[in-house]
């Protein structure tokens, strides 16, 4: 429950100052006016506007009476003022919310206009209404203040209100025959409770400021009362000859406005819950080793176009760092098309994005070895890899409607940054054309003019993918390039993916979870479990039966062709452990039907098993025992 | 011009988006049909603001006419003969029955007529016409300045400390941005009449005469919504850049102006500009307190005269000049909202 969180409220340094301020405002707004109220109100003809001295520490105004003394006696009028208008606003706001629940929807929309036109008065203008009606004063200010802010209390109410409605435990409350009073005193007011305080704090502040300004014009507190604005209003003509009358209300404002900006601050800190990775972050990453060397590690690999050996990438949260991926080490060769597959979780998604340096700037990436045609990827800066990598590396990512910018025509985003800059723009157009049309969408000419939001998702998926072939890239990393699309321009994408590596030599890794989608693709599979890699395989051993249960698993939860339509397909039973979970032996031996002790405890590393496969297993099985779908 | 505005500004309303905007929000027929569902929108938001005209005309003539008892008396003083204070009546037209005097007064605003001084007998256009362009040249220039300082700022901001980066910076930009919204512009303009008038007179700080008299009253009005909007940019920034589509800007290795300018600026757009039409109507009544203390002879300082005179028939104007003023700011910047909006709906909402 939120309640308790403003409970468990601890000492930050921020925290204490506003404690301190709010709670010394409203100590001085109690006994300021007693102690030091004659001394404000009493002038004094002999010391008429003198300046700072012993005897008036502020020095003293244009009547000769102590500065100081006026500043701390006029506390108690402007905190009053101002919390009065702020509880006005609270009580209409929630009068003026709580309307439409009982007046239907045609009046909710009519109301939802004008509190949009009434929030876009400020306060001054308000004010001139009301002081026309009621004539200049503290009131009339107070109640143009009230009136100004119940919009924002009024919406405020009115969208809480809505939200708790309909929520889960109000509908169980109402199931169990909570009485209505109970469900108010119970479940609405505790929820709706803690955001209207930190709304009423911080408008408090904002009321403080507000109702001094109007002071200050003549159209709040009149004389002799006096509150700080008009005490600023009444030192401005003045200014020139007895500028210290002004710095001690002032000040009073400033400081008052501070103290309730950061009492709202802290509140509103508090109720958001203030966990934030951020203070993770600052404890160094934990330098656990890495991985063994893999199996062919150091050898003779210039044929090699991408070698990553012992991946760890490390991300930090509020609990500690995450690990998501623990010991990844693949190889991609020119030409050759590289599949890597997993359940989500995996970490075969962020092995891709560490590769090509899109991970957060937070997390801590990690290997012996991250070569990229001879270049040590690692050992560039941001600006080395834009300059000397550029866009050979390109990505094609996931989600087609998050991963389009949806303020840039599609034309900008396919033709900008390629490596010819200063080259003819309609080649790259031209470009652009032909490779959306390849991809089969109608009017590329047209497309290249549109925003994302013009076109379809299926559309969009291509128009990344033809992205990442406009730079001419060669390694193209793909994360689910397919997910969103249909079975026939799946397909096809596929196909034209597949000519593109093979017409110019050019190698792509393909993440997916979609075991069935790489076979038709891919030339090897690297298969992930846990972050780290468990099997990797070439497509035919693959298909003559892998050695690694959890790869059997995966072929198994395919579709055939004979697979008969009701009939449910194999789900593997059990959920991938937590990237942050330790794990002694295999992880997957808590869903391994082959698991013995020995997978508890030690970790199987990759070794070689047939000519084109290595696999992690203690008890791997051998090829074509088994064939997928009839397994088990 | 925290003073004015602050409230709203600190509490972003909790649905502003297109339903209660009226925006073109249905992304199908907004993709079938654009044109027609601009022109509806438009037509629609225009008639909302007619009607809202036509209330705040409405409540400144009641208001006006139940002024605390009778406004000529208000004005003239408790010491005014019976016959001055009859004669007055008469020429303002205040001894016809009400519904006349309605008709009379809307009649009168059709025609810019914004009713006459109870004090001199001068027509209120008088006192609008050679102050308004003073004051709304002190506005558009606050909110100019004011967006060209705070999102720059709050961008670069959110660029740096991005990711839960550079906690130091972020403290420090937080307390900075805190301190100068505690500092309403009347204080700041106050303490800069202070600073340049006494301690360094380098620039003017009463009048209007030369082109720099501007500066101080610009920095007085922009300084307090810069803290706030540099905020919201911030915010803005943070969440535009957590967004995929930077990822794959930055997959394209582009240069980093390219990566903020072109990719991320964009995409706060509607954020601010909503912001800055909110600040725009806050700024046009703020220039009341600003013009207070620079001794500008704008509207506000005719208005805050009128005030002090209880000559209310000004102030009503006055208050009609500027909430009219507020209202086609609101028009304006929804429709311009509305217009960006057109390309992004499907993606964003
Ligand atoms: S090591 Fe053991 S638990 Fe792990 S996959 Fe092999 S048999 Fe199963």
């Amino acid at each position: 429950m939120p309640k308790t969180r403003l409970g468990a409220a601890g000492a930050t340094p921020t925290r204490l100052l506003a404690t301190v301020l709010v709670v010394a405002l409203v100590v001085l707004a109690v006994i300021g006016p007693w102690i030091w109220g004659d001394q404000a109100r009493v002038p004094d003809p002999a010391h008429l506007a003198q300046a700072p001295s012993g005897a008036h520490l502020l020095g003293t105004d244009n009547l000769g009476r102590d500065v100081l003394a006026r500043v701390l006696t006029a506390t108690r009028r402007s905190l009053v003022m101002a919390v009065g208008a702020t509880a006005l606003a609270v009580v209409l706001g929630a009068l003026v919310g709580a309307l439409p629940v009982v007046l239907g929807r045609r009046v909710q929309r009519v109301l939802a206009s004008v509190l949009t036109t009434w929030m876009a008065f400020p306060v001054l203008l308000v004010a001139l209404f009301t002081t026309i009606l009621l004539g200049p004063g503290a009131t009339t200010a107070v109640i143009a203040m009230g009136l100004t802010m119940t919009p924002v209390f009024g919406r405020l109410m009115q969208t809480l209100t809505a939200g708790i409605e309909s929520s889960d435990y109000l509908v169980a409350a109402r199931m169990l025959g909570i009485s209505r009073r109970r469900q108010f005193t119970r479940y609405v007011l505790p929820n709706i409770a803690e955001p209207v305080l930190v709304y009423i704090t911080l408008n408090i502040g904002g009321a403080l400021l507000a109702l001094s300004s109007l002071s200050f014009l003549g159209l709040g507190v009149q004389a002799p009362d006096f509150d700080w604005g008009r005490m600023l209003g009444d030192a401005l003509p003045a200014v020139y000859t007895s500028p210290w009358t002004t710095v001690a209300p002032g000040a009073a404002i400033v400081v008052a406005g501070i103290a309730f900006g950061l009492a709202g601050e802290v509140l509103a800190g508090i109720a958001r819950g203030q966990d934030s990775p951020v203070r993770a972050a600052r404890t160094p990453a934990p330098a656990a080793a890495l991985g063994t060397p893999p199996p062919g590690a150091g050898e003779h690999t210039t044929a090699a176009l991408l070698t990553v050996e012992n991946l760890r990438v490390e991300f930090p949260t509020a609990g500690g760092w995450t690990t998501p991926v623990r010991d990844v080490s693949l190889r991609l060769h020119p030409g050759e098309i590289v599949g890597v597959v997993g359940e989500s979780g995996s970490g075969k998604s962020v092995t891709a994005m560490a590769i090509a340096r899109l991970t957060s700037s937070t997390g801590s990436v990690r290997s012996r070895r991250l070569d990229f045609d001879g270049t040590d990827l690692a050992a560039l800066s941001d600006s080395e890899l834009r300059e000397r990598i550029g866009r050979r590396i390109a990505v094609v990512f996931q989600d087609p409607s998050t991963f389009l910018n949806p303020a840039l025509r599609i034309g900008t985003q396919l033709t900008e940054g390629l490596p010819d800059h200063g080259g003819a723009p309609a080649g790259a157009r031209n470009k652009a054309v032909q490779l959306l049309d390849r991809l089969r969408i109608t009017r590329p000419e047209t497309r290249l003019g549109q925003y994302p939001n013009e076109l379809s998702g299926g559309m969009r998926q291509r128009v990344l993918i033809a992205m990442a072939q406009m730079a001419e890239a060669d390694l193209i990393i793909a994360d689910e390039p397919t997910t969103a699309l249909d079975m026939t321009v799946q397909h096809h994408v596929l196909r034209t993916l597949h000519e593109r590596c093979h017409e110019d030599g050019s190698a792509a890794l393909v993440v997916s979870h979609d075991i069935g989608v790489l076979t038709s693709l891919c030339s090897r599979i690297v298969v992930m479990y846990a972050g780290r890699v468990v099997e990797e395989l070439s497509v035919d051993a693959l298909l003559d039966g892998p050695a690694h249960p959890y790869t059997r698993a995966l072929l198994a939860s395919l579709p055939t062709l004979d697979t008969e339509v009701e009939k449910p397909l194999d789900t593997i039973p059990g959920h991938p452990p937590h990237p942050d979970e330790p794990i002694a032996g295999c992880a997957y031996a808590a869903r391994c039907t082959r698991a013995e002790d020995r997978c508890r405890t030690d970790l199987p590393t990759l070794t070689p098993g047939t000519a084109d496969a290595t696999v992690a297993c203690w008890f791997p099985l051998t090829p074509r025992t088994v064939t997928p779908r009839s397994a088990t | 011009m925290s003073v004015v505005q602050h409230w709203h500004r600190e509490t972003p309303s909790p649905q502003h988006g297109a339903a209660e905007t009226g925006r073109p929000e249905a992304t199908g027929t907004s993709r079938r049909r654009p044109a027609a569902v601009w022109w509806r929108f438009v037509l629609r938001r225009a008639g909302r603001t007619l009607g809202s005209l036509f209330v705040i005309v409405s409540v400144a003539f009641v208001v006006v006419r139940l002024s605390a008892g009778d406004p000529v008396r208000q004005a003239l003083g408790p010491t005014a003969p019976p016959s001055l204070i009859a004669e007055r009546r008469a020429q303002l037209g205040l001894d016809l029955p009400l519904w006349r005097q309605y008709a009379d007064y809307l009649g009168g605003l059709l025609h810019g007529d914004l009713g006459t001084s109870i004090l001199t007998g001068q027509p209120v256009t008088d006192v609008v016409e050679g102050r308004l362009p003073k004051s709304l040249a002190l506005a558009a220039l606050a909110v100019l300045v004011t967006l060209l300082i705070a999102v720059p700022v709050g961008l670069t901001t959110a660029v740096l400390t991005r990711e839960g980066r550079r906690r130091g910076l972020e403290l420090g930009f937080n307390g900075a941005t805190g301190l100068t919204t505690a500092v309403p512009e009347f204080l700041l303009g106050t303490g800069l009449v202070i600073a340049f008038g006494i301690w360094w007179p380098v620039l003017p700080v009463a009048g209007s005469d030369s082109t720099a008299s501007y500066v101080l009253p610009v920095l007085a009005l922009a300084a307090p919504s810069s803290a706030v909007i540099a905020r919201v940019a911030r915010v803005e920034g943070l969440k535009v850049l957590g967004r995929d589509y930077m990822r794959t800007a930055r997959s394209k290795r582009l240069p980093t102006a390219t990566l903020y300018l072109r990719h991320a600026l964009p995409n706060m757009l509607t954020a601010v500009l909503t912001l800055a039409g909110t600040t725009a109507a806050g700024m046009v009544a703020a220039t009341a307190l600003v013009e207070q203390v620079f001794n500008w002879p704008g509207l506000g300082y005719a208005l805050i005269q009128a005030i002090s005179g209880r000559d209310y028939n000004i102030v009503g104007g006055i208050a009609l000049v500027y909430a009219t003023l507020i209202i086609l700011i609101n028009l304006f910047v929804d429709v311009l909202l509305a217009l960006l909006d057109r390309r992004t709906t499907l993606l964003e909402r």
